[in-house]
């Protein structure tokens, strides 16, 4: 005690959260903290209130009580690209940030997702995969300390799914932010994350480490053993 | 590969199929004429046949005028400077009742369609409003503001807010929400979002507004010019009529047209010009 309290500084940090909808809560009095450069991988069934949680941390959501603490730079990755098709996608890109809008600094980071060559283009040009990818370099174009991904894979077909995957993988690591994915997809946790969650009535109800090497394998017996872990946890046998 | 005789039996005669040949749709209309040729003939018919019933006498003057005559008529109307004057007097006129109706639409709508005190105070009384039939007004009209400019231009202007109030409201609220959200987690404010998501949005069904509006704004002058008016392509026409003179009046027919045609092609060219994102828009 002579030293002083050393408070920990958290990315997120979340008290007693509770978000009800009519007499339903669907979050009731959770609580969450997230490291800094942690990658948090959200699971839960259809309805359980994940992407109710991320709206809230990304501050589109303020029918809440309780203490709810983010990074100011935040940045969201939604399930559809939501570009602004009246856009050209590098304008996309800057959109929002202050300032003139900055053309070169909009290339570095569609350059970074492989985008490049679709600088000039309109979004409705684009292939869904672009579309996505064009969606994180606009998110990564902000420097966030919490990367905000609400099922960002789930609209694109298998194999764009897996560079896509092998892409957020590459930037995270590469920005070091922390990054809570709310996903439907065990293999794509497991894959990904530092820390699986799983939520259950309005809570965590299951919190684990994934103390896998990466790149990871799928064949790797403690892949396995997490993975029928957090299948019987979200209720598949 | 000998055929036994039960096989020949199972096999059906040659002829008995009954096949067709498929030719593609453009090979079959190789040989024909082409459709533009068809579709420059059908008015070019219509009008020899209006001049050759002029010519032997079942159509009088009094009635119609013939095409020729008419021809004649506006190169003297053109020469005589009256065509010029009368279609840029009509033409200030629609420009200035647009300028007016374009102003008021846009306040209204923007008002109505962004904020939901605005809705509630604008939205009810314009919907009452709109039900009334603008020509109808013209009696109000003269006896508030005289047989000058202003009945001219204030008719135009309302016949030409409603359509445009009506689509750009609608247009703001059929914004999609996932857009206006996706802005806000982008850190836009209130005004970063109206400006880049919620009018460009709203755009495509203003220009729809936009259109229509210049259709019932032409309408609206006709209506203001006949009835009371000193100058202007309707007072022509009307002008025309105590004299019978037909051919002015088809003259005065084919500059309205004209110029609403005009019209219509700005209004084109600012779609392509502010809707060159959609891929739906083909312009051609």
């Amino acid at each position: 005690m002579a030293t002083g309290v050393q408070r920990q500084v958290k990315a997120v940090e979340v008290r007693g959260l509770t978000r009800s909808f009519g007499d339903r809560a669907v979050i009731d009095d959770l609580d969450l903290d997230i490291e800094p450069g942690q990658f948090v991988a959200l699971l839960g069934a259809s309805g359980c209130g994940k992407s109710t949680l991320l709206r809230i941390l990304a501050d589109l959501d303020r029918d809440v009580s309780g203490q709810v603490t983010v990074p100011r730079r935040r940045a969201v990755g939604f399930q559809a690209p939501r570009l602004m098709p009246w856009k050209k996608v590098w304008r996309n890109v800057v959109l929002g940030l202050p300032g003139k809008p900055d053309r070169e600094r909009a290339v570095a980071a569609l350059t970074e997702v492989g985008l490049a060559h679709r600088v000039d283009v309109w979004p409705k040009v684009l292939s869904g995969g672009e579309a996505q990818r064009a969606a994180l370099a606009r998110a990564l174009v902000r420097e966030p300390d919490l990367l905000l991904l609400d099922e960002p894979f789930s609209a694109l077909d298998a194999l764009t799914r897996i560079t896509a995957r092998g892409l957020v993988d590459e930037v995270w690591q590469r920005h070091g932010c922390a990054v809570l994915l709310v996903t439907h997809d065990v293999e794509e946790a497991l894959a990904l994350a530092d820390r699986v969650l799983v939520m259950q009535d309005g809570k965590i109800g299951y919190d684990s480490p994934v103390e896998i090497d990466r790149p990871r394998d799928v064949t790797d017996p403690e892949f396995q053993r997490l993975r029928a872990e957090l299948l019987a946890r979200l209720g598949v046998h | 590969m000998t055929t036994t005789p039960e096989r020949a039996r199972v096999q059906p005669p040659p002829s008995a199929v009954d096949t067709v040949t498929l030719t593609s749709e453009t090979a079959r209309g190789a040989g024909r004429v082409p459709r533009w040729v068809l579709k420059t003939i059908s008015p070019i018919v219509l009008i020899a046949l209006w001049q050759l019933l002029s010519g032997v006498g079942v159509l009088e003057d009094d009635t119609l005028a013939s095409p020729l005559t008419v021809v004649q008529t506006a190169a003297g109307m053109w020469a005589d400077g009256s065509l010029q004057s009368a279609v840029v007097t009509s033409v200030i006129r629609v420009l200035a009742g647009l300028g007016v109706g374009l102003v008021a639409a846009v306040v209204l709508a923007t008002l109505a369609g962004l904020f939901r005190r605005g809705e509630d105070i604008i939205d009810a009384p314009m919907q009452m409003l709109r039900t009334v039939p603008v020509i109808g007004l013209i009696p109000l009209l003269i006896i508030w503001f005289g047989i000058d400019e202003e009945p001219k231009i204030i008719l135009v202007g309302l016949a030409v807010t409603f359509p445009l109030y009506l689509n750009l409201y609608g247009g703001i609220r059929n914004v999609d929400s996932s857009l206006v959200e996706a802005a806000r987690t982008l850190g836009l404010g209130w005004f970063g979002q109206v400006r880049h998501v919620i009018l460009p949005s709203a755009m495509p069904q203003f220009l729809i507004g936009l259109r229509y509006a210049l259709g019932t704004a032409w309408l609206a002058l006709v209506f203001g010019e006949t009835i009371n008016a000193t100058s202007g392509i309707g007072y022509e026409m009307n002008k025309a009529r105590e004299f019978f003179a037909t051919d002015i009046i088809v003259v005065c027919l084919a500059l309205y047209a004209i110029l609403g045609l005009v019209a219509d092609m700005i209004v084109r060219g600012l779609e392509r010009g502010l809707l060159s994102w959609r891929p739906a828009f083909s312009g051609r």
